[in-house]
């Protein structure tokens, strides 16, 4: 059978179409289904109020302390490590097998399921360590988590960074570190910010990880050495341990409203920032 | 005549393919000084070998000497940043910074660590008027560079570049993405620029190196075929390969 083009053409729009159509439909779902449910529980005195009773009643306040603290821990740790890690193999060295071997390895880091990495957290910073669950061993795990995903996202922004830039600016007599920082990262920003703001929502989202090496404590943390619980953590034992169905609406509702309003948030600081330099 | 540069018979390799073979050839202080030939010819490599830029690039070789002043630009002691602010660029596409105009012309001194205002904002004026882009942008210092039509960014560059007070300037086809006004116009401020610097223009126009150069050489597939005065280089050259190309028999 021979197709006619136009009637290939109408085939097309109609299965790409439907394609998007189905996928928003499963978002807008998911994200009205858990509102809906949760957006009756989420007031004030849930938002800034202590826990009672393993979470059957009172608010969630130290779950969100916990979510922050462990998520801006772990984007402080991994941040500074992978974009210096990306400048560095883009910058400084020059491509050989060496450097394919670190981007390989990073791209497999990535795809490791987030449990593994918790397994690891609890032996080499809970356990040898000795830090016990804590902040900080929450920290590092996830900044490890995260880390291979801000180098890649940090060197393909890097490397779209023109070449005439990089030349302009030797030409000028810059250093290499000059050109860096004073062209490359800046005009890079956009997108390692991209990557960033993936390691935000990872951290934000994850539990295995945790519960392995941050714990689950519903008390306020005083410093990074103590116990946490992060919103994610507190949503799934509201859930799985059938404490209450209805807050654990509330606490989910809550974590799609932080993770909504930092992609908002990261959006338009990158608008802001490709407005400036254009 | 004093001579600013002297290529000594200079090769470089890109890998195993030799772009340039022993190429030998003065660069005359205050003067300008044209490179032409065909595409491929070596003419934009040569140029690059002047404040190597050509280290940029991976599997390059270069053996031979080229002296500023004397001195060998090649020597394991040269300071390479040091020798780009006095061999200075100006590239075939314009190519300002996405940055405001004022930021653009203050980044060589920037990078030279200048940070006295008063200095910065004196080097800005005085190298946009040498570009004679101060009468329509001293208003709008802070605006974008990229907005700036293609022949006033060009300019830009060259002022950016003026900023540095390098000795001298090399050219990779400057014009080749403005129209023939603005062609002009560059070639009217390359002359007046001559008087205090050294010029070495890569040029695919063999009209634009006859009117403005004073020196000529012509390259072809890695080879100085002829160098000479560009009065006698096109009226009445030495070499048959020359003459072809000039004529218009070949290229």
């Amino acid at each position: 059978m021979k197709l006619d083009p136009k009637n290939t053409q109408r085939a097309a729009v109609a299965v790409l179409g439907s394609a998007t159509l189905l996928t928003l439909t499963a978002l807008i779902f998911i994200i009205v289904f858990v509102l809906e449910k949760g957006l009756p529980v989420l007031n004030w005195s849930f938002l800034t109020g202590a826990p009672q009773d393993m979470g059957r009643a009172g608010g969630i306040f130290p779950a969100i302390a916990g979510s922050v603290a462990l998520t801006v821990l772990a984007v402080l740790l991994a941040a500074p490590l992978g974009v210096g890690t990306a400048v560095y193999l883009t910058e400084y060295t020059r491509e050989s097998r060496l450097t394919a071997i670190i981007r390989f390895g990073a791209d497999c880091l990535a795809g490791i399921p987030s449990i593994i990495f918790g397994l690891f957290g609890f032996i080499l910073f809970v356990t040898i360590l000795k830090m016990g669950w804590s902040l900080l061993a929450g920290g590092l795990t996830l900044a490890l988590m995260i880390l291979p995903t801000i180098i890649r996202t940090t060197e393909e922004a890097i490397k779209a960074v023109p070449l005439s830039y990089r030349e302009v600016s030797y030409s000028l007599g810059a250093t290499r570190w000059q050109t860096v920082y004073k062209v490359i990262l800046p005009n890079a920003l956009p997108g390692i910010l991209t990557g960033v703001m993936l390691g935000v929502g990872r951290s934000l989202g994850e539990t295995a990880a945790v519960i392995f090496t941050a714990g689950s404590s519903l008390r306020m943390p005083a410093s990074i050495f103590d116990s946490v619980r992060t919103m994610a953590v507190h949503f799934y034992l509201l859930a799985r341990e059938g404490i209450s169905a209805e807050n654990a609406y509330g606490t989910a509702a809550a974590l799609i409203i932080a993770v909504l309003s930092v992609n908002l948030l990261a959006y338009w600081m990158m608008n802001r920032m490709v407005a400036k330099r254009t | 005549m004093d001579q600013k540069i002297e290529i000594k018979d200079l090769d470089l390799f890109y890998g195993s393919f030799q772009a340039l073979k022993a190429v030998s050839m003065p660069v005359y202080d205050r003067q300008i000084t044209a490179l032409i030939g065909p595409s491929g010819c070596g003419k934009s490599t040569l140029l690059r070998c002047l404040n190597r830029m050509n280290d940029l690039i991976s599997e390059v070789r270069i053996t031979g000497r080229a002296l500023l002043d004397g001195v060998n630009i090649y020597d394991r002691s040269t300071d390479v940043e040091g020798l780009r602010k006095r061999v200075g660029m100006v590239f075939q596409r314009p190519n300002p910074f996405p940055l405001p105009i004022y930021e653009n012309v203050v980044y060589g001194l920037r990078v030279a660590g200048e940070n006295d205002k008063k200095t910065l904002d004196q080097t800005a004026e005085k190298s946009l008027k040498a570009a004679w882009l101060w009468d329509q942008l001293k208003d709008k210092l802070h605006q974008p560079a990229i907005s700036l039509p293609l022949d006033q960014q060009q300019r830009l560059c060259l002022a950016r570049l003026l900023a540095v007070e390098p000795e001298v300037i090399l050219m990779d086809e400057p014009c080749s993405s403005l129209d023939p006004i603005a062609t002009a116009k560059v070639e009217e401020l390359m002359l007046e620029l001559k008087k205090d610097y050294t010029i070495v223009i890569v040029t695919h126009n063999m009209q634009q190196a006859a009117r403005v150069s004073d020196f000529s050489g012509y390259m072809l597939l890695g080879e100085m075929i002829e160098f000479g005065e560009t009065k006698t280089l096109f009226t009445n050259p030495s070499q048959k390969l020359t003459e072809d190309y000039i004529t218009g028999r070949f290229g």
